[in-house]
């Protein structure tokens, strides 16, 4: 067993729920957080004695320094912090919802600052454990169709970068189009399953730095960084 | 909450264990009783921890309010005309021998190392080289301040049946605040220490019977990796204090460890140099090179030593532990009444060399029983080791070290929590008899709400 204890944020489906049935698979002790109770609740019985339901909404920010110490008390250290929640509604080209915005800014920054906060202090002050933030390919380049999910990513993207500069050993994941109710209405052929994408993020939880959960990503995304605005606005991806 | 500024990994002196808790230095009583009252109402508990020289689990408490009494190290009397000393329980081993020195004393039982604090010495009841002689730490306490969780400040002395709970308890009936030592007069800051080479096992022990009677201390170091007839060779030495009174030797500055080796290297650096040969065949040389010298030039000398040199050998190289680094190390030490000890360690060695993890370094010492609660001495012998962790050797390791549990328990042998690591929760039971209904008795009436505990204690289900 790599990690002896383990949260993680985002767990009730999609690559959360895979991370905590492999995490939970190898004998880690995972408290696992989402707002729907009975998706926990399969984990719990799937895996009795090793997850712990935790039952939340990332974006009652105000909960979470408490409920961060209730939470390694009870699992008896911490190894491991994974932040997995994201928002990603379905936003039409030249669609500006403000509410729709929000449900982003609100779930992927301030409740991952929130929660990743907590960790980072206190890995920080033990020089011990490991964060990882799931963040996306969608993060590299500002694309027009969706300008807040892009923005968000890269924010906790460079936010992460920020906390590896202060000590924390964080490792960035930029996952491209996982199969997950998230990406399910975008109707796209071809995406890595979700225990796939699970399986690599853990063989790179340990590892300081960001990472592409392909190689084909990383150098698509290599030049895709580097084409200039001017171009990249012209090739409408 | 509890700030999160005060959160901190902890590990046990072996580096094999470590836990995350938020770490107190409180410096009086009262600090004390608010931790336990935080932590009531934070629900959680706490760990009390003295200088961090337990080896294994016993001094870390994961996500504990965790007590660390370094702080409560003030000398609150001094009487030279009788060496009686009242202190808090942070104070050191080192700071009453270099308090005491000059008027003649010394700590009536020390450890290998200088650093362990009282109370923590005295939670794990330590003994030294002359357990057989001297008994252990605990032996010596005149009377002591006990606060438990209930929120009682108690004084016990030897007439308390608490008295020999708390001491040995392993910090897990109450906190030691206070302790009123009686040192050992001694006139000089040197002892006399005769050298011998043992070659076998029969020669080892015949020397600890030869010397038991009339000697102030008795250690032996054994080759772990000898085999056949030479299994069990190694370097007896016996030390007897001095009847001249030498005050010139008695003061502090005169004991200190040299700072070079060998008169130019630098101490400081040696534990990089034993990193490099801290493999099987750089320590097979090693022992090898040393049974050499101890059987040539070493041998049946009389020499003269400091008391600090002598008592504390794994001073001599700081950071010493360093050279474990990855994995770190487990120190393993059994204790065999003396009727089984011979073929116990002998069988425990030939163990090692069957699973190629042979100590390092392996020490003979000879002991008396005592009638603390978890006590680990018996009129018998021990045998220390030290064995380096790797993440390949680990699970290996274990196995060896439950094989050699087993034959401890087998011939009546007990365990020392100041040094455990690899214990069960049965082989604790099955070594500690009646001791544990009698301290889980204790545990209820004075800290009902279990608000003590340590990785240890957790590890063996102790309460």
């Amino acid at each position: 067993m790599k990690y002896q204890t383990a949260i993680v944020v985002g767990a009730s489906s999609g690559m959360g729920r895979e991370l905590v049935r492999q995490l939970a698979a190898s004998g880690t002790k995972v408290a696992a957080i989402a707002r729907r109770e009975e998706r926990l609740q399969e984990l719990v019985n799937e895996f009795p004695g090793l997850v712990t339901p935790i039952v939340h909404d990332v974006t009652d920010h105000d909960a979470i320094p408490e409920l961060f110490q209730t939470i390694t008390r009870d699992l008896r250290g911490l190894d491991l912090f994974i932040y997995n929640s994201g928002a990603m509604p379905i936003v039409e080209v030249k669609e500006f919802t403000w509410e729709k915005d929000k449900q982003m800014l609100d779930v992927n920054i301030s409740g991952a600052v929130a929660w990743c906060n907590q960790a980072a202090d206190r890995f920080l002050h033990t020089n011990h454990g490991y964060l990882v933030g799931i963040g996306s390919v969608a993060g590299d380049r500002g694309r027009h169709k969706q300008p807040v999910y892009n923005a968000s990513k890269a924010f906790f993207h460079t936010y992460l970068e920020a906390l590896r500069n202060r000590g924390v050993c964080v490792s960035t994941i930029k996952p491209g189009p996982v199969d997950t109710e998230m990406t399910a209405p975008l109707n796209m052929k071809g995406m890595m399953s979700a225990e796939q994408a699970a399986t690599i993020i853990l063989s790179k939880a340990d590892k300081n730095g960001e990472h592409y959960l392909k190689l084909a990503h990383r150098i698509a995304f290599y030049i895709i960084k580097r084409v200039p605005s001017p171009i990249f606005r012209k090739l409408k991806i | 909450m509890i700030s999160t500024q005060r959160i901190a990994r902890v590990a046990g002196y072996g580096m094999t264990q470590a836990a995350d808790a938020y770490v107190y230095r409180p410096t009086c009583v009262e600090e004390i009783n608010k931790i336990f009252d935080e932590a009531r109402t934070a629900g959680r508990k706490v760990t009390l921890r003295g200088a961090g020289r337990s080896y294994g689990d016993g001094n870390i408490g994961s996500e504990t309010l965790l007590i660390d009494i370094t702080r409560m190290n003030r000398i609150l009397s001094w009487d030279a005309s009788t060496g009686i000393i009242d202190c808090q329980s942070g104070v050191t081993i080192e700071n009453l021998w270099r308090f005491c020195l000059e008027d003649g004393y010394w700590p009536p039982v020390v450890t290998g190392t200088m650093y362990p604090t009282l109370g923590g010495a005295l939670g794990m009841n330590v003994h030294g080289k002359n357990n057989y002689c001297q008994g252990t730490m605990g032996e010596h306490v005149i009377d002591m301040d006990v606060l438990f969780p209930n929120g009682e400040l108690k004084t016990l002395t030897k007439d308390d049946d608490l008295f020999y709970a708390v001491i040995s308890s392993a910090g897990l009936l109450g906190v030691i605040t206070r302790v009123k030592l009686q040192m050992h007069h001694v006139a000089s800051g040197n002892v006399d220490v005769w050298a011998e080479a043992a070659q076998n096992w029969d020669e080892q022990f015949a020397l600890f019977e030869k010397y038991e009677h009339n000697s102030d201390y008795m250690v032996s170091w054994v080759d772990c990796f000898a085999k056949g007839a030479k299994a069990g060779r190694g370097q007896f030495h016996g030390a007897w204090y001095k009847d001249r009174e030498d005050l010139a030797s008695r003061v502090a500055e005169k004991q200190d460890l040299p700072a070079l080796i060998l008169g130019f290297f630098p101490k400081s650096l040696v534990w990089k140099v034993l990193k490099l040969v801290c493999n099987r065949p750089g320590m097979r040389f090693l022992n090898a090179a040393k049974q050499f010298a101890s059987s040539t030039i070493g041998n049946n000398k009389m020499h003269d030593q400091s008391l600090v040199a002598f008592s504390f050998l794994l001073d001599y190289v700081p950071d010493w532990r360093k050279a474990y680094e990855p994995g770190g190390f487990i120190q393993y030490q059994t204790f065999i009444p003396k009727e089984h000890a011979k073929a116990v360690f002998a069988e425990q060695v030939r163990l090692q060399q069957e699973y190629k993890l042979e100590s390092f370094l392996g020490v003979l010492k000879r002991h008396r029983p005592d009638k603390f609660l978890f006590s680990h001495a018996v009129d018998g012998y021990s045998m220390a080791l030290d064995f380096k962790v790797t993440a390949k050797n680990r699970v290996r390791l274990w196995e060896l070290a439950h094989k050699m549990n087993d034959l401890t328990l087998k011939h009546s042998g007990r365990f020392y929590f100041a040094k455990d690591s690899t214990l069960r929760p049965e082989d604790a039971a099955e070594y500690l008899g009646e001791g544990l209904p009698k301290f889980r008795k204790l545990k209820s009436k004075l800290d009902p709400e279990g608000l003590l505990v340590s990785d240890l204690g957790r590890r063996l289900k102790l309460s």
